[in-house]
């Protein structure tokens, strides 16, 4: 039985540098430099005080009217999610439900949806409103809490929070019946939810789906775990656009930015006679863990070698052929030395060849949105054959050996391999092709 | 030809023991796991009950490389059920057995908060009606742990098992609410035939039995608040059910390609031989009501299969005794099976140990199979009223002694996630 080609006929970003895949690349190839210090919340205790902040950004002109009460039980990951698929739907050209007033160009029970997703932080000030209800001689009075205190929550309230939630705000707004899941892998989760997406049109269990990722640790809770584990950058406070630097000489942690990517992912022959514009095929996937993730207090790529090579053995090429390469990148020196080393494994010589390109320098770590936003700018380079460059980045780290471009470029580009991997050893890789008629 | 998935190990710590064969006479016997809630103070809950795994402890192997120290309750489930799976299948000692041809593919739940902490910082740095959030991450940087902390991420289980089975094949986990571990092991089989892995551990972990978990479902009026009958609350698709209660705990399985189980000589327990996933896409709070989507997931399970609804012989419910599901479940069977549905049995274990959220539906993967071994029904506990909008054959209060060849578990998750699997004795 043989499987049948997949290719992206849509994308849908939503990031710090730019909303849209078309603003986002316009602003990498200027170098756009997204981070900032944070005014979301005040965090002027907290070791690292940059971010990469979505401003003034709504999921409302994102969602149909008719749904559009469904926005107050949006944490903001959903948001960001739901943002995403309205972008990626419209720029594939299918029509489904969640396009006001046309009849959906595709069966609701073909189009599937696999979308990563992190733990999702409560609202501290919702919670602490009705928390602080239950207070007896200043301390949480757990049975005033039980009799009375959590009346003060929404009934909804634990929706919210679910991680599933973004898949299914999505699911609804787009009438998308098909096979749909969650994946909760860090960094790596954009990617393992296309990878198997891809996997589940090609066998047949459906026609398209929307595939991604999307991510807000941009709160209080978000940014103490990082800090906690030692991942930010906290030497840039008074130079915020320059806080995370992948890759560099100078590396000193990752920031925490918020956003997130959905590829519309096609059966080719599907999107080829409706006549959509292809960005790429995907070619290969693979994925892999590391056992030794379990010390998640040190560093390490999630075995990212092994997912990479199973996804090179599955596009059926050979590491010369490898023309770009989007790294995860994070900024933090220890992850970047061994996602390079894991490189360097699986490409060989190539690694120090092929420009490696992190995005996380220009907006930060969108966690599970990461490798999805990585994903749709490697999909747009091979549309654009131009190689995006890796904001921040000015000096090699000589404990890396990759060829970091510091600038865009044009140039001929055939394949790209997308990387990601979580703290915690889970790792995903994706094998793009340039798509040709 | 495609390549066939084997089962080949099992494990659990649930509500209704720690071990598979204890579990399995648990529910034949028609014993409950119910019982007042001991994690902490639920007295003044509307539920003041649920379904705790009781008196577990690491197994000492385990507990020894000080790798899990730091494990979270519903991981330490996870520990103990993947060990006795791993052991059961033999699959370490096997020859041909490569650490990078064998991945894990959980769908395991976010650990419990550091509740203590995280509630006193909220009431520590509350100021005007707000949170004084630079207040806060003073209080937080000296009061929080980055174990406890890091320990909740939805990865973590599947990080505990690699790191202590050495895996280092494909590794997932998804979180599709009470859909999760059906998921996994549906998704886990389709990287094996793909050829992404020769075997697989996969299931689920979960625990929700904490103060928000509790909260959460509490303030949604999903749980039953039957407190005064608490050991028969779990009512699936009787006419008196009020809600689910929630469980806890793991259920793990080994899968192998068939091919690779049978060159080792392993002991295959049962053939997975159809997935199938569909969404509601209808409403965060609600199933489609006409059941649709449910339908839709089972319909794809036999596609997958390729076998036709008269072939299964045994249906391992999702039956959560909320109303709502089981007269959707219900409404669901009928329309797959149509005017046979009353013929075919259906029942939930979920009325004997709960509500495992994330793990039930491994939990629930590992009876059938039992089922099928022994070919014995595990019965709906505690239904005792019919009800007009459930009126299939519940197999209710008594086990059921049956041939069994084929057989079918559902599960469906909060937002309309539905997910169905097919097995078949070897």
């Amino acid at each position: 039985m043989s499987e049948r080609s997949v290719v992206i006929s849509g994308l849908g970003v939503v990031t710090p540098a730019g909303v849209g895949i078309e603003d986002l690349f316009a602003g990498l190839l200027e170098g756009r430099r997204s981070l900032q210090a944070i005014d979301a919340f005040d965090a002027r205790t907290f070791p690292c005080r940059v971010a990469g902040q979505l401003n003034d950004f709504s999921a409302r002109r994102h969602v149909p009217k008719n749904y559009r009460k469904a926005v107050k039980v949006m944490a903001r990951d959903i948001e960001i999610a739901v943002a995403a698929a309205d972008l990626a739907v419209r720029d594939s050209g299918i029509v489904t439900e969640g396009l006001n007033g046309q009849a959906p160009s595709i069966e609701p029970g073909r189009l599937g949806c696999n979308i990563g997703a992190g733990l999702i932080c409560a609202d501290l000030d919702e919670l602490g409103l009705a928390i602080n209800t239950a207070v007896t001689d200043g301390r949480f009075d757990m049975r005033l809490w039980g009799r009375e205190g959590m009346n003060n929550l929404t009934p909804l309230w634990l929706l919210k929070y679910l991680p599933n939630m973004l898949a299914c705000h999505v699911t609804i707004i787009h009438g998308a019946k098909g096979p749909s899941n969650t994946i909760t892998c860090g960094e790596a989760s954009g990617l393992l939810a296309a990878g198997e997406a891809t996997r589940t049109i090609a066998r047949g269990a459906c026609d398209a789906a929307i595939a991604g990722g999307a991510e807000s640790k941009l709160n209080p809770m978000g940014l103490l775990r990082q800090g906690l584990l030692g991942r930010l950058s906290v030497s840039s406070n008074d130079d915020p656009p320059s806080a995370c630097r992948p890759f560099d000489a100078d590396h000193a942690g990752t920031v925490v930015g918020e956003g997130g990517g959905l590829a519309i992912l096609e059966d080719r022959e599907r999107a080829e006679r409706r006549g959509a514009r292809i960005y790429a095929e995907v070619a290969g996937f693979g994925a892999a863990c590391d056992p030794g993730g379990l010390d998640y207090l040190n560093c390490g790529a999630g075995g990212v070698d092994g997912a990479a090579a199973a996804a090179l053995r599955d596009a059926g090429i050979e590491p010369d052929q490898v023309d770009l390469v989007m790294a995860c990148g994070t900024g933090v020196p220890g992850e970047d030395v061994a996602e390079a080393e894991a490189l360097r494994r699986v490409l060989g010589d190539r690694a120090a060849e092929a420009p490696t390109v992190s995005l996380a320098g220009c907006f930060g770590d969108l966690f599970a949105g990461a490798s999805a936003v990585s994903l749709a700018v490697g999909a747009m380079a091979l549309l654009k054959q131009t190689v995006p460059p890796t904001v921040n980045f000015r000096t090699p780290d000589d404990r890396c050996g990759l060829n970091v471009p510091a600038d865009a470029s044009e140039a001929p580009l055939t394949y790209v391999l997308c990387t990601g991997f979580a703290r915690g050893g889970q790792s995903g890789a994706v094998v793009l092709k340039r798509y040709t008629p | 030809m495609r390549r066939r998935v084997v089962i080949t190990g099992m494990g659990c710590v649930t509500p209704l023991g720690h071990d598979v064969e204890t579990v399995w006479r648990a529910l034949l016997k028609g014993r409950s796991g119910l019982a007042p809630i001991t994690v902490f103070d639920a007295s003044t809950f509307p539920s003041t009950f649920a379904a705790e795994v009781k008196d577990y402890a690491l197994p000492p192997e385990l507990a020894s490389s000080g790798r899990h120290d730091h494990a979270g309750r519903h991981t330490r489930f996870a520990l103990g059920a993947a060990l006795q799976a791993w052991r059961a299948s033999g699959l370490a000692d096997a020859e041909g057995f490569d650490p990078a041809r064998t991945g894990i593919y959980l769908g395991s739940g976010e650990g419990s908060l550091d509740f203590g902490n995280f509630t006193s910082l909220l009431v520590d740095a509350w100021a005007d009606g707000k949170l004084d959030t630079a207040r806060w991450g003073e209080l937080a940087a000296e009061r929080m742990d980055v174990h406890r902390e890091t320990e909740q991420e939805a990865n973590m289980v599947v990080a505990h098992l690699a790191g202590e089975f050495g895996l280092r094949g494909p590794a997932f986990n998804d979180l599709t609410a009470c859909a999760a571990s059906t998921q996994a092991i549906g998704e886990a089989s389709m990287l094996i035939r793909h050829g992404d892995a020769e075997a697989m551990m996969t299931g689920g972990a979960h625990s929700m039995i904490h103060p928000y978990g509790v909260t959460g479902f509490n303030r949604l009026t999903a749980l039953s608040t039957r407190n005064d009958e608490m050991e028969t609350a779990s009512r699936p698709f009787d006419m008196t059910r009020d809600g689910f209660v929630l469980g806890e705990g793991s259920s793990i399985l080994i899968l192998e390609e068939h091919e690779f189980a049978r060159r080792r000589g392993a002991t295959m327990l049962a053939e997975i031989i159809g997935y199938g996933s569909s969404a509601d896409a209808f409403r965060i709070t609600d199933q489609d009501p006409a059941g649709e989507g449910a339908a839709a997931g089972m319909v794809a399970a036999l596609t997958d299969a390729g076998v036709g609804p008269e072939t299964i012989d045994y249906i391992s419910a999702h039956g959560t005794s909320t109303p709502q599901n089981d007269s959707v479940e219900t409404r669901a069977i009928k329309a797959v099976f149509g005017e046979r549905a009353g013929q075919v049995p259906v029942s939930s274990i979920k009325g004997a140990m709960g509500h495992l959220i994330a793990a039930a539906g491994a939990t629930e993967l590992i009876t059938c199979v039992l089922a099928l071994r022994d070919g014995v029904i595990p019965p709906t506990a505690n239904y005792r009223v019919a009800d007009p909008e459930c009126d299939l054959d519940y197999v209710p209060n008594a086990p059921r002694e049956i041939d069994l060849d084929i057989v079918m578990s559902n599960s469906f998750g909060f937002g309309g996630q539905n997910d169905t699997l097919i097995v078949r004795r070897i």
